[in-house]
């Protein structure tokens, strides 16, 4: 789960980390309001899940009122890499004279936490990995103890940060390490740390992404999952629990088992059609899961034909073709063509169940998959 | 022969008074695996399908020599159960829980460095040698046995692909699920290298999928270490960067590593056949043997 960047930096205020004066708005008089209580220079801040917000124009400075309401008018509501802005942040304008980064995450390959200092921040710290690695001091880290003083240190020091500041900075990178590891956060992030003309650092952006299967034990951060969303199929799979992802095309797909629904995609792409998403309906499933999961599919408008492809191991096909007559045969008309295929655990029962007048089904995969896509072409002509 | 498992395996099943555990227990019995006893902390003096259950992985393993270890316990509590096991005698831990939080699987993994014992998973359906033993929840009326190995990282990915096999008439030495996780015990080059050394394995398949970079280190791996073919298959050429992909690890970063064409051109630069569908690997295979 992704934090907006405020959300984080109320995580990372009270941990004692140094971030600007801030107000959250979400109407054009509000960040007037909030600029007024911050005081001028702000910085308006787009919240949305978005990389690169400042290039895109979600970020924008404003000296004075009219130039608040300006920017604010320009902000809120604007189509942000397919996000609509709702609410900006209207935070204290920094005035720097350096950029750090300063990141935790977790390094997979290694299987143990990464704490990472860099002396090129403000700038997409992926392309400095890709493009110049050294410029990223990196210092593993021993779960068990956690990120040793002397390692943030030498992290700082290594990266040549700035003696001035090098003591703040190795403590910033210890509280982040800190929270980090009590939030069961994937990834921690301050970029650009600022350091101002009289050596003071401010954390000027937050992030904070927590890992979704440790939410159980953080329940307050849990509750800041609805504001994660960021589209009402999201908001609707997050109420069903399904791993579902949205993408642009006009076959629904749904499935049991992450790689194979994975694969379904793949092929819908292979045989020239284009995946609208990716559901998964876990193992195990019963019949209500599939009528959750068809709710799902058929409420993206987008959709004009369905693959349902369940391979069992736990999951037994004949719940599957319950659950399927029972969702299909609730409707007058069937709203999208559905294209079933049952193999594994309990196929040959579940194949006897379904009813044929709702569903074509197909065998295998592979004929499941080009039989949607022709439908979909079709439905869509 | 196979590799991990086979009919003299002694399995302890942890969690088996649970749903999930006391089902596939009986399964895994029913598959003709050895399972020999339970363990569930206060549930000690039970018996779960005729199976004595224990307080404790140790009691478990002192009064019923069990050498290996299948971990059923809900997430909150599966890695102090993967700790527990892999500080007990058995020298196999195979875990099945999925959604295991990320942090605790680094504790994890720092113990398994530690010690020379297996870890599979977790998130994972366990492994399989076919006509002798499964650990895990694979469905075994799928499998055959034969001389093909199997290693992945999706579960009912892997049941499509052996079912294409099987059908083909290419039974199975042993297929190996790693899990689908970001941290885990067994990865592929583990496996890969168990295959190598096992006589009776003439081919690999290798599923794999978005996210880290497990796929590209097994591609130098089979290119520089490996005689056995290999031919793969991998998961998620049409996911976008930054959504996870119902795997946990199942991700391309926002910064563009971790895509499956980078882990196809890895493969077909180390030789390895990378089929396009299901179907196609079973081809590929049927082509080599």
């Amino acid at each position: 789960m992704k934090l907006h960047e405020y959300q984080a930096k109320d995580v990372f205020a009270d941990a004692g980390l140094p971030v600007p004066a801030s107000r959250l708005a979400d109407s054009v008089d509000g960040v007037v309001e909030a600029a007024g209580e911050v005081g001028y220079p702000v910085a308006v801040k787009a919240q949305v899940h978005v990389g690169g917000r400042g290039k895109a124009g979600g970020i924008k400075l404003a000296d004075d009122a009219d130039e608040a309401r300006e920017v604010a008018e320009a902000i809120l509501g604007m189509d942000l890499k397919g996000y609509t802005v709702e609410s900006v942040l209207v935070e204290a304008a920094v005035d720097f004279v350096d950029e750090l980064y300063v990141g935790v995450t977790m390094d997979r390959g290694a299987g143990q936490p990464v704490a990472m200092v860099s002396t090129k921040g403000g700038v997409n710290i992926e392309e400095v990995a890709a493009e110049d690695p050294g410029a990223i001091e990196q210092e593993h880290v021993d779960p068990a103890f956690g990120l040793h003083p002397y390692q943030a240190r030498r992290a700082v020091y290594e990266a040549g940060v700035d003696r001035a500041v090098a003591s703040d900075v190795a403590s910033v990178l210890s509280t982040l390490y800190g929270i980090w590891d009590d939030n069961d956060a994937s990834e921690a992030e301050i970029n650009p740390l600022m350091v101002t003309a009289d050596d003071e650092v401010v954390a000027a952006d937050a992030v904070l992404n927590i890992d979704d299967d440790a939410l159980f034990r953080h329940p307050d951060l849990a509750e800041m999952e609805e504001s994660s969303y960021e589209d009402d199929l999201e908001r609707l799979a997050g109420g069903y629990g399904f791993d579902y992802v949205r993408l642009d095309g006009n076959v629904g797909i749904i499935g049991n088992g992450a790689g194979l629904v994975m694969t379904t995609l793949d092929l819908v792409d292979h045989y020239g059609g284009k995946p609208a998403n990716f559901l998964d309906i876990g193992g195990g499933a019963k019949a209500d899961r599939v009528v959750d999961a068809l709710d799902m599919v058929f409420s993206d408008d987008n959709v004009d034909a369905v693959v349902f492809n369940i391979f069992g191991g736990i999951t037994r096909g004949d719940e599957v073709a319950r659950g399927i007559n029972e969702a299909l045969g609730s409707f007058d008309e069937i709203p999208k063509p559905v294209i079933v295929r049952l193999a594994g655990t309990n196929a040959e029962e579940g194949m006897k169940i379904l009813d044929t007048d709702l569903v074509t089904v197909e065998a295998t995969l592979e004929d499941a998959v080009r039989r949607t896509v022709e439908l979909a072409q079709e439905v869509a002509a | 022969m196979s590799v991990l498992v086979n009919s003299d395996t002694r399995v302890v099943v942890q969690g088996i008074t649970g749903g999930e555990g006391s089902f596939h227990a009986g399964q895994m019995m029913a598959y003709g695996t050895n399972v020999v006893a339970g363990a569930v902390p206060g549930r000690g003096g039970e018996e779960v399908n005729g199976v004595p259950v224990f307080d404790t992985v140790d009691e478990a393993v002192r009064e019923t020599d069990a050498d290996a270890s299948v971990v059923f316990v809900p997430p909150a509590f599966a890695a102090d159960a993967m700790f527990e096991a892999l500080d007990s005698p058995v020298d196999l831990v195979v875990a099945i829980t999925e959604g295991v939080p990320t942090q605790d699987m680094a504790g994890v993994k720092k113990r398994l460095s530690e010690t020379e014992k297996t870890l599979v998973g977790p998130n994972c359906p366990g492994l399989i040698t076919p006509g002798e033993a499964k650990l895990g929840i694979l469905p075994g009326n799928i499998f055959a046995a034969g001389d093909v190995g199997l290693v992945s990282r999706s579960g009912t990915l892997t049941y499509q692909i052996v079912s294409n096999l099987t059908e083909r008439g290419l039974g199975q030495t042993t297929a190996v699920g790693i899990g689908g996780d970001p941290i885990i015990g067994t990865d592929f080059i583990d496996a890969l290298s168990l295959f190598e050394d096992d006589p009776d394995t003439e081919a690999v398949v290798m599923c794999g999928e978005i996210g880290g970079e497990d796929e590209e280190e097994a591609a130098q791996y089979i290119a520089t270490q490996m005689d056995t073919p290999v031919v793969g298959f991998i998961a998620g050429r049409t996911a976008p960067p930054g959504k996870r992909m119902g795997h946990a690890g199942a991700i391309v970063s926002g910064g563009g590593t971790g895509t499956a064409q980078s882990k196809i051109d890895a493969l077909e630069g180390a030789g390895v056949p990378v089929g396009d569908t299901p179907e196609d690997v079973a081809g590929h295979v049927e082509d080599l043997l």
